[in-house]
């Protein structure tokens, strides 16, 4: 039997009004706006817009205020949003190579032609509390002039001397895979892994690509390098017939070095994992970079022993919408089924109780 | 994509290039200097929409979709004819007309529209870049190794 029930609704939009005002909280404190929270919450920004797989900051901005600072509910609103708008198309692949570079380090090479630049990063930081950035405007950066330098990605240096294997070509005519147009139909191209990967919870990749660390599907990672910078979106304009920079976007870029790998064919090579995501999110392009790693252990002929191996574990189980949208479900009204779940239990207590006193 | 163009072609994609980078504040301002402004027909848009971004597995190899980007476009005739378009990443609606309207006007008047805008805008671009490679550039290591002592 079906059992609507209803009476909720007056509950619900005072709930709604309620989280309106708890959200803007005392009144006596300024009400934030959002280029404040583009420009002084970046990185929150930032991880809302890459798991959103939306490059939008001031969008992403509005959703963290939405959300109450709730990352995974902005990520949410982000999501939903770009439902309601046309898609004109794809651009041409991004040049990382050609990156404006904020920041770049390598923990392979030393010496690299570009140099290596620390940017403005956490690392070295003392993490102790600062009471005295509060309020206060911050000191102007110190500035050494350079000129203009190329600065090619590490891979390719070693790539050249063929010690290292190349950046991963699919087959000629492979059609890029996009999920979100058709859905995942597993194994999966590497494409779609790193489609998936990148816009993928960070606390989830972390996880994973930290057991792999711990020796679940060890890798023997090396940093071969992190850029963080700015790239040309290039896209094709059919009315013109030739392509044009639409802007540009900020992405951090991990390249991984991994252990090597031979076979009859091929002399040992180091092996690669790759990271790429919207704006400045390091660990989580290092972390993505471990598990796309991990997740080529079939490609290699490694035994899968470990979950981070497993595609179809990891990339069912990285979109922390689905996940919450799964979870969270769980609070709705089940009334009816749990009453089903009440009646069956009932039963099987009599049944038991009956056989008790018949041994008795 | 862009290996086959005139030079034509080339020097449009520059003023696109160009104006799709810059700040809406400062394209907007240049343009209200520009005085003329020709009257002009909306034949498509503006509106906004979203681009799949492609990055490529390792850097350099098969394409892969990264995440969508928004993205506004626009294309006008303006009174003398000429159509132009406006493309540039964000949401900005009359960014984009602007930039098409400024598309269609540069082919008539090329020399004053690179003059008064393109050009103004690209130096302004380059000085802002420039002012961010020395920033970071202060972050360079400067590896040295440490000379072991004789004794």
């Amino acid at each position: 039997m079906y059992v609507a029930v209803k009476g909720g609704e007056a509950a619900i939009a005072n709930a709604h009004r309620l989280l309106a005002d708890r959200r803007r909280g005392d009144r006596s404190v300024p009400a934030l706006r959002l280029d404040q929270i583009v420009e002084q919450l970046g990185l929150a920004v930032d991880r809302a817009m890459g798991e959103g797989s939306l490059y939008d900051r001031e969008l992403a901005a509005l959703a963290l205020v939405q959300a109450r600072g709730d990352l995974i509910e902005a990520i949410f609103l982000v999501r939903a949003y770009r439902t309601t708008l046309p898609r004109f198309g794809y651009s041409e692949p991004i040049d990382t190579g050609a990156m404006k570079i904020e920041r770049r380090i390598s923990a392979t090479f030393k010496d690299l032609p570009g140099g290596q630049m620390l940017g403005p990063t956490f690392d070295y930081t003392h993490r102790l509390l600062d009471p005295s950035i509060v309020g206060e405007d911050a000191e102007v950066p110190a500035v050494r002039g350079v000129e203009d330098e190329q600065a090619p990605r590490v891979t390719d240096l070693l790539g050249r001397q063929g010690l290292i294997e190349p950046d991963g070509e699919l087959p000629e005519g492979h059609e890029v895979g996009d999920l979100t147009r058709e859905p995942l139909d597993f194994p999966l191209n590497r494409d779609l892994r790193l489609q998936a990967l990148a816009r993928g919870d960070e606390g989830f990749l972390l996880a994973l690509g930290y057991s792999t660390q711990r020796g679940y599907g060890r890798t023997h990672p090396f940093v071969g390098e992190i850029r963080i910078g700015e790239v040309e979106v290039e896209f094709d304009i059919p009315e013109l017939g030739f392509a044009v920079s639409l802007g540009r976007v900020r992405v951090t870029e991990c390249q991984m070095v991994n252990q090597f790998k031979g076979s009859a064919k091929i002399p040992p090579q180091f092996t690669r994992g790759y990271g790429l995501v919207f704006g400045q999110a390091e660990r989580k392009a290092m972390a993505m970079s471990l598990v796309d790693r991990a997740l080529r252990a079939k490609e290699f002929g490694e035994d899968i022993t470990a979950p981070a191996q497993d595609e179809e574990f990891v990339i069912s189980h990285s979109d922390n919408v689905q996940a919450t949208g799964f979870v969270e479900h769980l609070k709705l009204p089940h009334y009816v089924d749990f009453q089903a779940e009440l009646d069956l239990i009932r039963r099987m207590r009599a049944e038991f109780e009956g056989k008790r006193e018949a041994a008795e | 994509m862009t290996s086959e163009i005139s030079a034509e072609q080339s020097a449009r994609k520059r003023a696109l290039d160009i104006l799709a980078a810059a700040p809406a504040k400062v394209l907007a301002e240049r343009w209200a200097a520009f005085g003329e402004q020709p009257a002009h027909q909306r034949i498509r848009g503006p509106e906004t929409g979203l681009v799949m971004v492609r990055g490529r597995a390792g850097g350099g190899g098969a394409p892969f979709n990264l995440g969508e980007a928004t993205v506004s476009r626009a294309s006008v005739r303006i009174v003398t004819g000429e159509v132009g378009h406006g493309y540039c990443l964000g949401r900005d609606l009359d960014k984009a007309e602007v930039i098409a309207v400024v598309d269609a006007l540069r082919q008539r008047e090329a020399g004053r529209v690179d003059a008064e805008i393109i050009v103004p805008l690209e130096e302004l671009a380059a000085a802002s870049d420039a002012k961010k490679r020395d920033e970071v550039a202060a972050t360079r290591v400067d590896f040295f190794t440490m000379v072991r002592g004789d004794n």
